[in-house]
């Protein structure tokens, strides 16, 4: 494997660990609103949520683009008060990978938060807990199935993200040139085949690796949780 | 314990409108056929659902009150609660659902030790166990335990012991028992079952299709015949205080001393002077002008008739008072008319059977004599 191989893989691993854990919390949150709340635009916030998943990809991107690019009101704004450039950088590509990941994240958190008896949270209120308590002790660890499931599933979908990231971030090599548009620029390039297998092959790995890791938390949490 | 209760609420098919209050510690119950309303009580008194109008006060303090707009929330209001599913943590060991209330009890302090309180709840050897693991019995002892190390200032129990069979069922209700007498926990107690009842209640509030029908000590409320219809046709029967006489262990007997005189039942293991409590069942009671003689029963007792209740059908019930007593008998209509029984005449009442609860002497009005014969032994 080549160093610029290589460096693909660190940075596609960066880029969805980053995407991931910054999603989460959020993630956590929306799947808590929309599994037990009731407010007259939970419909809406529902298909806000789940937008990237029907949407193309490239829309997304452009969608992005045209948000948050430095010319672009958000963009400027953001780079005139922080300095903070996402186009052209590998922290846009978070970014979008995390949005295009995020339904997948929500969908199963809201799922297991859904599967709760709310019968528990009657009961630990009746034994003094007040509601972040409630959410802490009870919510988050009987959901910690969901959560790692949909983590797990949200970084793989990060992992192979192509649109999205090649339509905002381009695709530079040490900078946005994750896994997915390497192996493009390999297909695209005379005589890259043997680099495209490689990285193809490596994507596979990862892919099983990811199925494999999810399958024992899983089992693991299981066995913690009692369920 | 202080509780002031008036609740207006619409459950879909009928409207609860229930006022009561209770001014005594110990154990009241809340009795009624499934669907009375009995639940929803003791969850607007919990603060678990909210009524459409009315209050709770307890102790002085207003938990609810729609007119003042307060709601106390559910856990602010240091009121335990033992639902009939256990509701126990699934990701928790017993250790932790055990100490989940303790840790958020503030510096309120259980009047039972966590050792003595897993003690006499025999669940010693289960405290690493999740709840996953457990028999139905064992998460409804280990809910009660939780329940109690919060330090509640009431105890609420949901029909605790339905889901459970009958050997099950007595073994905790002698925990409860015992649990009132040590923690000294008031309770309300939600429950369909007569025999729960008798055992355990010193205050009964009847209910009827969301309606209050009857509210008074267990005494009183289990003698009245116009109840019958309510408090069980076939189980129906009052309740009476008594205390142990003497002890003839020749014939395995006891005598228990009644106001209206004493009762002979199979001997039981209490100190002579130890309160206890006899059920005597209206079908168990037959009704005489004349003293008997040449009977295989022992008890006869002698009172005059209070009251007649006539019903639909072969039976009747008639309240015959004791001395301060209140006995029913049900006979059947051709006897009233053979005897020519009527209100004020004297009778003997001849009872057949007596159900001798093992430890139910209550506390409402019997507490100083309770605690005196305990120091006399």
């Amino acid at each position: 494997m080549t160093d610029m191989e290589i460096e693909a893989l660190m940075l596609s691993l960066r880029i969805a660990l980053v995407a991931v854990g910054g999603a989460l919390p959020f993630a956590v949150l929306i799947a808590w609103v929309l599994a037990r709340t009731h407010f007259p635009g939970r419909v809406l916030l529902d298909g806000l949520v789940h937008l990237p998943l029907v949407l193309p990809p490239v829309v997304m991107g452009y969608l992005l683009l045209v948000s948050l690019g430095t010319k672009a009101p958000v963009g400027g704004w953001l780079l005139d008060t922080f300095g903070i450039r996402l186009v052209f950088s590998w922290t846009g590509a978070a970014l979008a990978a995390a949005i295009v990941s995020f339904p997948f994240q929500v969908r199963a958190i809201r799922l297991a938060m859904e599967a709760i008896d709310p019968g528990l949270d009657a009961a630990a209120r009746t034994l003094g807990a007040g509601p972040i308590d409630r959410f802490c002790s009870i919510t988050l660890p009987l959901a910690l199935p969901g959560i790692i499931a949909g983590a797990i599933t949200a970084f793989a979908a990060s992992l192979g993200e192509f649109g999205a990231i090649i339509t905002f971030v381009s695709n530079i090599p040490g900078e946005t040139r994750t896994l997915p548009l390497a192996i493009y620029t390999a297909i695209q390039s005379p005589g890259g085949e043997a680099a495209a297998a490689r990285l193809a092959g490596l994507a596979i790995l990862l892919a099983l690796a990811g199925l494999i890791l999810s399958e024992m938390a899983a089992r693991r949490v299981r066995s913690i949780s009692g369920s | 314990m202080n509780l002031d209760i008036d609740i207006r609420h619409d459950l879909g098919g009928f409207r609860l409108d229930t006022a009561f209050a209770v001014d005594e510690p110990g154990i009241t119950a809340l009795f009624g056929p499934s669907g009375a309303g009995k639940s929803t009580i003791i969850a607007a008194i919990a603060g678990l659902i909210t009524p459409d109008g009315g209050h709770v006060r307890l102790d002085g303090e207003t938990l609810f009150d729609s007119a003042a707009g307060t709601n106390v929330p559910t856990q602010k209001r240091q009121i335990g609660y033992v639902f009939q599913d256990s509701r126990l943590f699934p990701h928790l060991d017993v250790r932790s659902n055990l100490l989940f209330g303790a840790r958020r009890a503030g510096s309120r302090r259980p009047a039972i030790g966590f050792d003595a309180l897993i003690d006499l709840l025999g669940i010693g050897h289960l405290l690493r166990r999740k709840p996953l693991h457990l028999s139905g019995g064992e998460r409804q002892r280990v809910a009660l335990g939780r329940a109690v190390l919060f330090a509640p200032r009431l105890l609420l129990l949901d029909e605790p012991f339905a889901a459970l069979d009958q050997p099950r069922r007595h073994e905790i209700m002698g925990m409860l028992e015992q649990l009132r007498d040590v923690a000294n926990i008031p309770m309300v107690h939600v429950s369909h079952a007569l025999d729960e009842v008798t055992r355990l209640a010193d205050h009964m509030v009847v209910l009827d299709q969301g309606k209050v029908a009857a509210s008074d000590d267990i005494y009183a409320v289990t003698s009245r015949i116009d109840l019958f219809p309510l408090t069980g046709r076939f189980e129906a029967g009052s309740v009476l205080p008594g205390n142990v006489a003497e002890h003839d262990r020749d014939h395995h007997l006891t005598a228990v001393t009644i106001a209206g005189g004493h009762l002979w039942v199979p001997q039981i293991d209490r100190p002579v002077g130890a309160p206890v409590r006899v059920r005597v069942r209206a079908r168990d009671v037959m009704l005489a002008t004349a003293l008997p003689t040449g009977l295989s029963a022992n008890n006869v007792i002698s009172g005059t008739i209070a009251a007649i209740r006539r019903d639909e059908g072969a039976y009747l019930d008639v309240q015959i008072a004791c001395a301060t007593d209140r006995l029913v008998a049900r006979i059947t209509h051709r006897s009233l008319a053979r005897l020519e029984l009527a209100e004020g005449q004297p009778v003997h009442a001849v009872i057949k059977s007596v159900t001798v609860e093992r430890d139910g002497a209550g506390r409402s009005g019997h507490t100083g004599a309770h605690n005196q014969t305990r120091a006399a032994t």
